[in-house]
């Protein structure tokens, strides 16, 4: 540290990106003449390989131990010139850049104010790296084990993908069954796969894998650490059933005193369950769950003379002393795959979903045209006098999405196409049925998806162009108010049955994920990735990632890639078994601190403490920092009045030339 | 301070927020004025109130300061800090008869480039209404 500093200050073009605006030869001239500059040049692409090469050159010929290059932001090539100073011997963190590009020649057009505002910023940056310090970044164990939230499609794919590749995996699901909507949906667009069909077997699967732990019925509480190292706090509700001695059977359901009187979650409330409940016939775990707000027992104390699933429980599995267990354990990475909640129908009050029963959503359009719904797969609805089979059917789409009255701009990317999958559905259980889709535009993008669109048409299918205004009654039909905008002529078109194509939403409950994790949502209030199109499942945070409609929504088989993208970055500090911590923490001058523990109580990672130590034949009380946990934030420092604590890199001895640089006073 | 006073503007800037926010200024070549200068910093909550002070010390005509907005910090409380200690300066410069309009403090997410320049464009007209500063600069407070 003592060595003189010698820098070389390296200023691009950046093509004509920078050097159309910013004079980058005077600029040079410049900074030649700062105080311990050896080199001062410009070129082309600092960023290329003989950019970076210029670098190592004069690091090795003339010495250099300090480096400045101006250029784009330091959020772009920072990794990229330490990198360069490391490979040419230099300690990576003897760098720093001058923003000459975002905040500079593409934000001003003035040459002469651009290349003054070029020449500020380039010694403020040479005033800084003289006092920079080496730094070595440090490695530490991560843990081979990751924490997945949420079991749709999405958490049980990566929890697979994981799993397989040798690494414990724990899977959290807040409800009592894996599988998430897909769960609910009966065929799958575009190939008519059944659902349940592809997705029992993987349900099955992670709950038998030996290397995932299933934690169903369970809520992720705490989480905190970092990547490699997260100590993670979970839940698990009590299900007032022993799962060790539950077979599943189903006795208890069938004897519940209030067997049926409640609506079914899983069948969009058009089923009916009681009491005690298995959501649905396939759920993982197949173990029965009991509601403890509809419990008569658990909410009265009594259930007649005796509860009669206790009567009916061969096993004995009934426990009405269970309590909630709290599980703790660590992982080295997250994945957040908490899915989607649909539209709420009920916010476009024209369409009278809450009036008219024979107004529904896309959703319980799934579970009526399912085998295993609420009618058996028989498709009946009730047009407010009777119970019918429709034979006059329309489809509304883009129902809260590209919508800004209801905040959604966005597409929600599966409506298109879940229409068309159910027009078809329709048309083969009703032959004679007359189906008409009302659209905006059809979006048929992804693989064999036109393809599909095409075919239902050639079913008879009529798509009208034009976003209905209102829906009402006349004698027992449904009026469907439209303009066709094709052919301009406003249409009062008679139906026994609409059906809403609602969009996706992020989850409501998403918040407290967002607040566990630190999370970020992007404008459409869906989970932000790290970057939109190079780092689509990273997250903000490090060994955070996310997958599946958490992020946006999606088809299947892209919520299948996104999860499979996921497991593979969360792979990788498993796989290398270490992560490295960052070298701009916190450190402590203990000469000087006095012991007040200020920055104790300020720093948000409670990673500071005081320790005793020997100064000079007395113990005294001194803060020392965490390394681990630090995040080099340096809220500490400004709150230190001895100016004792201080962030590496960003020390008040290294800002303040900085300032003075910029403020111009000499 | 005859044809058009430039203030001179040194800003703080939070690393994940509003120096992202101002590269995405850049990327979209929203243009604004050139008299603000960005010292990035990894949070708000690490500046020093007596950065504020030694930058109109050395030469600023104004200051701004700027992070992600509150509940929003990447650090989880940092900008809280920032906001409680830098409202206490305020007050505190404006005692000692600093006009309060050299110092200006904003939240502007990674998302917001055209708010940052809204930001620049109000710390710019403040300073310019303030005038040149130079009531700290004759006696020089050892650091
Ligand atoms: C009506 C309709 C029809 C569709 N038809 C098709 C189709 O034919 N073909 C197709 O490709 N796609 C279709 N889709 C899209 C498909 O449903 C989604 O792509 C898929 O379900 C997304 O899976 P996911 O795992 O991301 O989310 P989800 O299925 O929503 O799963 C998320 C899981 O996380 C759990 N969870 C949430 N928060 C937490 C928490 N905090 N802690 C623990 N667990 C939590 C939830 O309980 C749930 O089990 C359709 C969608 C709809 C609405
Ligand atoms: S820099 Fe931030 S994270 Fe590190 S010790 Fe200080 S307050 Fe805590
Ligand atoms: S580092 Fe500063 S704030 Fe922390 S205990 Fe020491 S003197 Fe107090």
């Amino acid at each position: 540290m003592t060595e003189k500093p010698k820098l070389g200050v390296y200023i691009c073009h950046c093509g004509i990106n920078i050097a159309a605006t910013v004079d980058v030869e005077a600029v040079t001239e410049f900074a030649q003449s700062l105080p311990n500059v050896v080199v001062a040049r410009n070129y082309s692409y600092m960023c290329s390989d003989p950019g970076q090469l210029l670098i190592k050159d004069d690091i090795q010929e003339s010495g250099l131990n300090r480096v400045v290059v101006a250029s784009c932001s330091p959020r772009m090539h920072e990794p990229t010139f330490r990198k360069a100073l490391q490979e040419a011997g230099l300690n990576p963190y003897y760098l720093e850049m001058a923003n000459i590009r975002e905040q500079d020649s593409w934000v001003h057009q003035d040459r002469e104010e651009a290349t003054a505002k070029a020449k500020e910023l380039v010694a403020a940056a040479v005033a800084k790296v003289r006092l920079l310090e080496p730094l070595t970044p440090r490695e530490v164990d991560a843990e081979p084990a990751a924490l997945i939230i949420g079991a749709g499609i999405a958490g049980i794919q990566a929890a697979l993908d994981i799993g397989d590749a040798g690494f414990k995996v724990y899977l959290v699901e807040q409800s009592p069954s894996v599988g998430g909507r897909m769960a609910q949906l009966d065929k799958t667009f575009p190939t008519l796969d059944c659902s349940a069909c592809i997705l029992t077997p993987k349900m099955v699967d992670v709950a038998n894998h030996p290397n995932i732990e299933l934690l169903a019925y369970s809520e992720v509480e705490e989480v905190s650490g970092f990547v490699g190292n997260f100590d993670v706090k979970v839940r698990k509700k009590a299900r007032y059933v022993d799962v060790s001695k539950c077979t599943g059977c189903g006795d208890c359901a069938e004897a519940c005193r209030v067997a049926g009187r409640f609506p079914n979650e899983f069948e969009e409330g058009m089923g009916k369950r009681g009491a005690i409940y298995l959501p649905f016939p396939q759920a993982v775990p197949a173990k029965y769950t009991i509601d403890p707000e509809r419990c008569l027992f658990l909410t009265r104390g009594r259930c007649g003379k005796s509860p009669k699933c206790v009567d009916a429980c061969q096993p004995g599995a009934i426990d009405f002393e269970q309590k909630d267990e709290i599980v703790t354990f660590k992982v080295g990475a997250i994945i957040v795959a908490t899915g989607f909640d649909v539209f709420d129908a009920a916010k476009k009050p024209e369409y009278g979903y809450t009036e008219f029963p024979n107004v529904i959503t896309g959703l319980e359009m799934e579970r009526l045209v399912s085998a295993s719904g609420p009618t058996g797969g028989e498709i009946l609805v009730d047009n407010g006098e009777e119970q019918i089979v429709p034979k006059e059917i329309a489809f509304i789409q883009c129902v809260g999405s590209r919508d800004q009255s209801v905040g959604n701009e966005y597409c929600s990317r599966v409506c298109c196409m879940y229409t068309a999958k159910q027009a078809h559905l329709i048309k083969d259980k009703i032959p004679d049925a007359k189906v008409k889709v009302y659209y905006i535009d059809v979006r048929a993008f992804g693989k064999g998806f036109e393809e599909f669109y095409d075919r239902v048409r050639r079913e008879g299918i009529r798509y009208v162009r034009g976003n209905p205004s209102e829906i009402f009654k006349r004698g027992n039909k449904l009026i469907v108010k439209v303009e066709d905008t094709l052919t301009a002529t406003p249409l009062e078109d008679e139906f026994d049955l609409v059906v809403l194509a609602v969009g996706l939403e992020p989850r409501a409950d998403d918040r407290k994920t967002i607040d566990l994790l630190r999370l970020s949502q992007s404008p459409d209030r869906f989970l932000m990735e790290a970057h939109p199109k190079l780092r689509p499942v990273d997250t903000a945070s490090d060994g955070i990632f996310l997958a599946g409609c958490c992020q946006g929504p999606k088809d299947i088989p892209d919520t299948v890639a996104q999860a499979k993208g996921a497991a593979a970055s969360a792979l990788i500090p498993l796989a290398r078994g270490k992560v490295s911590i960052d070298a701009q923490v916190a450190g402590v001058i203990e000469d000087t601190c006095r012991g007040c523990g200020f920055c104790v109580s300020i720093c948000p990672y409670t990673a500071i403490e005081l320790v005793e130590i020997n100064r000079m034949g007395h113990m005294v009380e001194v803060a020392r920092v965490n390394e681990a946990l630090c995040k080099g934030c340096g809220s500490c420092s400004a709150g230190c009045l001895s100016n004792s604590i201080q962030p590496k890199s960003f020390r008040d001895r290294q800002i303040l030339p900085q300032i003075a640089a910029l403020g111009g006073i000499k | 301070m005859s044809e058009q006073f430039k203030p001179n503007i040194v800003a703080f800037l939070c690393n994940w927020c509003t120096y992202a926010g101002a590269d995405l200024a850049g990327t979209s070549r929203i243009q604004y004025p050139a008299n603000v200068k960005i010292i990035r910093v990894m949070c708000s909550g690490r500046v020093n109130p007596l950065y504020v002070v030694n930058a109109l010390q050395q030469g600023a005509d104004g200051v701004l300061i700027s992070g992600c907005h509150p509940g929003d910090c990447h650090y989880m409380e940092g900008n809280f800090y920032a906001r409680r200690r830098l409202k206490l300066l305020k007050e505190l410069l404006e005692f000692t008869g600093v006009d309060p309009r050299r110092f200006n403090m904003s939240w502007v997410s990674a998302s917001e480039g055209h708010k940052w320049k809204e930001v620049v464009e109000k710390a710019v007209e403040d300073a310019i209404a303030a005038g040149p500063f130079d009531q700290f600069r004759r006696r020089q407070i050892g650091w």
